[in-house]
């Protein structure tokens, strides 16, 4: 987590607007909020997976990224989740790798 | 008891390369008087008069947080500037200002000073980056933008960008220089400084909704015809732009965690992202914008145009291969398409 981002009750991330005049967000209302995040946490685990890292949501407000061996980290949003996650991994988590990219075709077909 | 200062502090960065006239704009613009109560950061004293308005020099330092998160490039004295000058405009110490233009040396990377405004905490909550206007010198432009990367960068990064210098130049250089800024940055406005009517309003304020009505605009948006292509420069194999455009509906969930994922691994390579999204289940399209690791609220628009509702990004990028990208989000899109919407329910909990 960034320390800064911290110290005044956290980031806001782009993905997480909160709702106010222009800005286009899914957190409107606290059911939007909580479907939105349980999606995000079925997509990011789609990604993840091939990786043995998992995420799951924290109470609505945080995430748990984990391993396998069960080593966890706490996140905040999107902003932190990838950083953790190579992290965690150990090596880098890049969606134009062509590896991974024929990976997650295979899955969605099969 | 009114609001005597605006809720957020509109901040724009006056960029271009060395010798390219941002201090001759920078003086010009603030002889409008819609710039009256603007306050003014540089790098280094220009030779112009600016005694009238408030003034601050700013110092090289930059602090890069030990977190790991890759947005959080803090310039340390630039903060610290800010933070100074809105603490005396609340005490009353200096005249109120209504906007901050900062003026960055004609070297600079232009992305911490708009990743200072987001990472501060204390600035993310009074000031909001405006838009970056880069001037660009149509006399050594072609020089510059094959010899500098930092030229090419600044040109990628602009919302708006001003040539200057066309009033000493043959037509014919002018409008290869156009070309040459198209080339890299094909949706930024361009301008020429010896324009009389300049306009201020679209140099000051570019990334609110008036940005948006622009994409929206039938002839706002440049290369909503899937221009793909190397830029005219020596440089085809680095800078370059293009623009991803999608038939369906695209699912916002997954492009976060896509565009996020894509960021973090490339972001320093992915100079600019901008485009119209037509989401699932909205009736109205969303503008996104980032520069970089930087991604900026995606904006709310009115309505479509008439002309069509498909997805439009472009991409400014710096050595990424332009079908990667593609394959990329259509792969991702696939995952979308494969995951039901209906996993989870809402429960009381």
């Amino acid at each position: 987590m960034c320390s800064l981002c911290g110290i005044l009750g956290g980031n806001e991330h782009w993905a997480d607007a909160v709702a106010r005049p222009g800005v286009y967000t899914r957190a409107a209302n606290g059911i939007d909020r909580r479907r939105e995040r349980a999606r995000r946490v079925v997509i990011a685990n789609r990604i993840l997976g091939h990786f043995a890292l998992t995420i799951s949501d924290w109470q609505g407000t945080k995430y748990l990224l984990s391993t396998r061996t069960g080593k966890t980290e706490i996140i905040d949003d999107l902003g932190h989740l990838w950083p953790a996650a190579e992290r965690l991994a150990g090596r880098p988590i890049d969606p134009l790798d062509s590896v991974l990219i024929t990976r997650i075709k295979a899955e969605s077909r099969g | 008891m009114g609001e005597p200062f605006p809720a957020f502090t509109p901040v724009t960065l006056l960029t271009g390369f060395l010798g390219s006239g941002k201090t001759t704009l920078l003086k010009r613009l603030l002889t409008d008087p819609a710039l009256a109560g603007c306050a003014v950061l540089i790098n280094e004293f220009g030779e112009v008069g600016l005694d009238h308005y408030l003034l601050e020099r700013i110092d090289e330092t930059m602090v890069l947080l030990q977190s790991g998160c890759l947005c959080c490039t803090v310039r340390g004295e630039l903060s610290e500037a800010i933070r100074d000058l809105h603490s005396k405009r609340e005490r009353g110490v200096v005249p109120p200002f209504d906007r901050i233009v900062i003026e960055s040396t004609g070297l600079a990377d232009p992305f911490p000073v708009l990743s200072t405004l987001k990472a501060d905490p204390v600035l993310r909550h009074h000031f909001k980056a405006s838009g970056v206007v880069t001037t660009v010198d149509v006399v050594n432009a072609d020089a510059q933008l094959v010899g500098y990367r930092e030229s090419v960068r600044q040109v990628a990064i602009a919302d708006v960008v001003v040539l200057t210098k066309t009033d000493i130049s043959d037509p014919a250089q002018t409008e290869l220089v156009k070309e040459m800024v198209r080339s890299i940055n094909p949706d930024a406005p361009i301008l020429q400084s010896v324009d009389g009517d300049l306009a201020i309003g679209i140099l000051m304020d570019p990334t609110t909704l008036t940005r948006s009505d622009a994409l929206q605009s039938p002839g706002g948006f440049y290369c909503d015809e899937g221009w793909v292509g190397p830029t005219a420069l020596g440089h085809a194999d680095r800078i370059r732009s293009f623009v991803l455009v999608f038939d369906g509906a695209v699912d916002w969930t997954t492009f976060g965690v896509w565009l996020t994922m894509l960021l973090n691994r490339h972001g320093d390579r992915i100079l600019r992202v901008k485009g119209i999204l037509n989401i699932e289940g909205e009736e109205f399209p969303v503008a996104i914008h980032a520069v970089q690791h930087l991604v900026h609220p995606p904006v709310h628009m009115r309505s479509w145009s008439d002309r069509e509702q498909r997805s439009r990004i472009v991409f400014i990028v710096d050595g990424i291969d332009c079908s990667a990208i593609e394959q990329s989000f259509k792969t991702f899109h696939n995952i979308a398409d494969a995951t039901p919407s209906q996993e989870w329910e809402p429960s009381l909990v």
